[in-house]
């Protein structure tokens, strides 16, 4: 019997006024695996994101969560999912405790269990230690942990993450990798991730599919992609293959993202 | 390491918790105004550098115009009039800027972040609300303290002022859910402080906050009479010191405005989230 599917979109298309983002795709990402979505900015990952998580309507096409319609059911869908956004979303006028307990009241984990999940989230992502300080003298790396502990509190089955390393130095993408292998390998939940770094693709990710111009141009683990172009061949020499070497800025590249990209560069310095 | 707890077996994951609407509003309000508590308990500033404004009203226009006797209001002193007027105006300046809030957590991503949750928007809008009245009855409560200490007689009945709280929450639901719809519309910081300056004032002079109706040229007795704020302070005056008010139909107008208010906002908080 084939892997349940954690993620299954047919025909998945979203226009924003007369621009297409996302061009009619399909996409199977199997349960229990990391998928990543790649490709240059505009290329249509953050929207497909967005259609997944029900913060947008798709166009036309279906997308189903664990078998459950994204479009009909957008509450039951919420609760299998953990979700990092792009931008640093943690409150920096609270605790990293209050952080997490306020996503523990939003998903109605109940109050008997609440403060243990709540530590237990905190601990996974090594920040019990600093759990009482205000978020705001947080580094940028210790910002994007507590956003993981945020987003596991509901044990969600499949996270969520847009570009979870953009802007951290080598060190805090390698703890903040660190963490969500160490949170896969625990409890088996599946990952889909956006990462504009080639190289964590190819070390963390199952398979791997690029998007260009809205549509996917490549689908595969990273070495069947990298095979593809040759013997020696590097995600990038994929990603330069897939895209044409065209500028980003040619594809459509919306000045909401690039602002909101930066933002988050500035604020982890 | 990795906590056992959070190694949750495959059984539990698909368990839906089944939460009903009123519920869900009604966990989503305690949520969000249990943040607002733990905001202002880490930093009280803002409740200070708030409090200058009524304070200056009170001292310096009520103080001046009750020794001016310019404003004719009957048997009441002008500056236990005035009181519950910039309580309201307090209120009222906090509410209308709350979705100025809402922009920055769009720009920060904590919006985006609490739509994936299983939170209705209806009840996130509503919670925010809420927590803005929270916000909104503390800073109420310094302006009450004030004008006792400025010798306004103020009720001591509970009663009235458990009632008074119930209006300054009406009223704050009111404008920030505007002030909610206005972000949803412009999108922008820049925009929505332009539009909540511009409106601010004449929602406060188009009000009784500052002199009785009666005196009022008949275009903006039109006006207080479609303007919430004008039931907000007419409410509060009948409960803190005792002028003839309309209470029913104060609280009515306020009840319906802010359902009214609230549905508007849900409609338009997606276009925060795109």
């Amino acid at each position: 019997m084939s892997a349940p599917l954690a993620v299954r979109g047919v025909g998945v298309r979203h226009c924003f006024g007369d621009m297409v983002a996302v061009d009619g795709i399909d996409l199977e990402v199997a349960a229990g695996t990391v998928f990543g979505l790649l490709g240059p900015n505009g290329a249509g990952k953050t929207t497909t994101i967005r259609m997944i998580t029900t913060l947008l309507a798709a166009s036309s096409g279906v997308i189903e969560v664990f078998g459950v319609d994204v479009a009909r059911h957008k509450l039951a869908v919420r609760r299998l999912i953990g979700y990092v956004p792009q931008q640093l979303s943690a409150d920096g006028a609270l605790t990293g405790r209050e952080n997490v307990a306020l996503f523990a009241r939003l998903f109605d984990v109940p109050r008997a269990r609440r403060r243990r999940i709540v530590a237990a989230a905190l601990e996974s992502v090594d920040l019990t230690e600093v759990a009482s300080r205000i978020v705001g003298t947080y580094s940028g790396g210790m910002i994007r942990r507590l956003e993981l502990a945020q987003a596991l509190v509901n044990t969600p089955r499949l996270l969520v993450l847009d570009e979870p390393t953009i802007g951290l130095d080598p060190i805090g993408r390698a703890s903040v990798w660190d963490r969500i292998v160490q949170v896969r390998a625990s409890t088996g939940m599946t990952v889909l991730v956006t990462t504009h770094y080639m190289d964590e693709a190819d070390q963390h990710c199952d398979r791997i599919a690029l998007m260009h111009r809205g549509r996917i141009r490549a689908l595969g683990t990273p070495a069947e992609l990298k095979a593809r172009v040759g013997p020696e061949a590097t995600l990038d020499d994929v990603f330069r293959a897939a895209t044409g070497d065209e500028l980003a800025s040619e594809a459509g590249e919306r000045m909401r993202d690039v602002r909101a990209t930066r933002r988050t560069a500035g604020r982890l310095g | 390491m990795m906590s056992e707890r959070l190694a949750v077996p495959l059984a539990d994951w698909g368990d839906s918790v089944r939460v009903g609407l009123p519920r869900l509003v009604l966990s989503r309000i305690i949520t969000m105004c249990l943040v607002e508590l733990q905001k202002l308990r880490h930093d009280r500033t803002e409740l200070i550098t708030r409090a200058i404004q009524p304070a200056l009203w009170l001292l310096i226009f009520g103080e001046t115009f009750t020794r001016l006797r310019a404003i004719p209001t009957g048997n009441v002193p002008y500056l236990d009039y005035l009181a519950p007027g910039i309580l309201a105006q307090s209120a009222l300046f906090i509410a209308i800027f709350y979705g100025i809030q809402i922009i920055w957590e769009r720009d920060a991503g904590m919006l985006t972040k609490l739509l994936v949750t299983p939170t209705p928007r209806i009840a996130l809008v509503t919670g925010k609300a809420f927590a803005a009245a929270v916000r909104a009855l503390v800073q109420a409560l310094i302006v009450l303290l004030l004008a006792a200490l400025l010798g306004v007689a103020l009720t001591d009945n509970p009663l009235k002022l458990g009632a008074m709280a119930v209006a300054v929450i009406l009223g704050s639901t009111f404008f920030c859910c505007l002030s909610i719809t206005i972000a949803g519309l412009v999108l922008t910081h820049d925009r929505l402080m332009g539009i909540g300056q511009a409106i601010t004032m004449p929602l406060f002079f188009g009000s009784s906050a500052l002199y009785p109706v009666n005196l009022m040229p008949g275009w903006l007795k039109v006006f207080n009479h479609v303007n919430p704020l004008g039931y907000e302070v007419d409410a509060l005056r009948g409960l803190l010191i005792g002028t003839p008010a309309q209470l029913g139909l104060d609280f009515a107008v306020l009840t319906l405005a802010s359902i009214v208010m609230i549905s508007i906002a849900s409609a338009l908080l997606g276009r925060l989230a795109r």
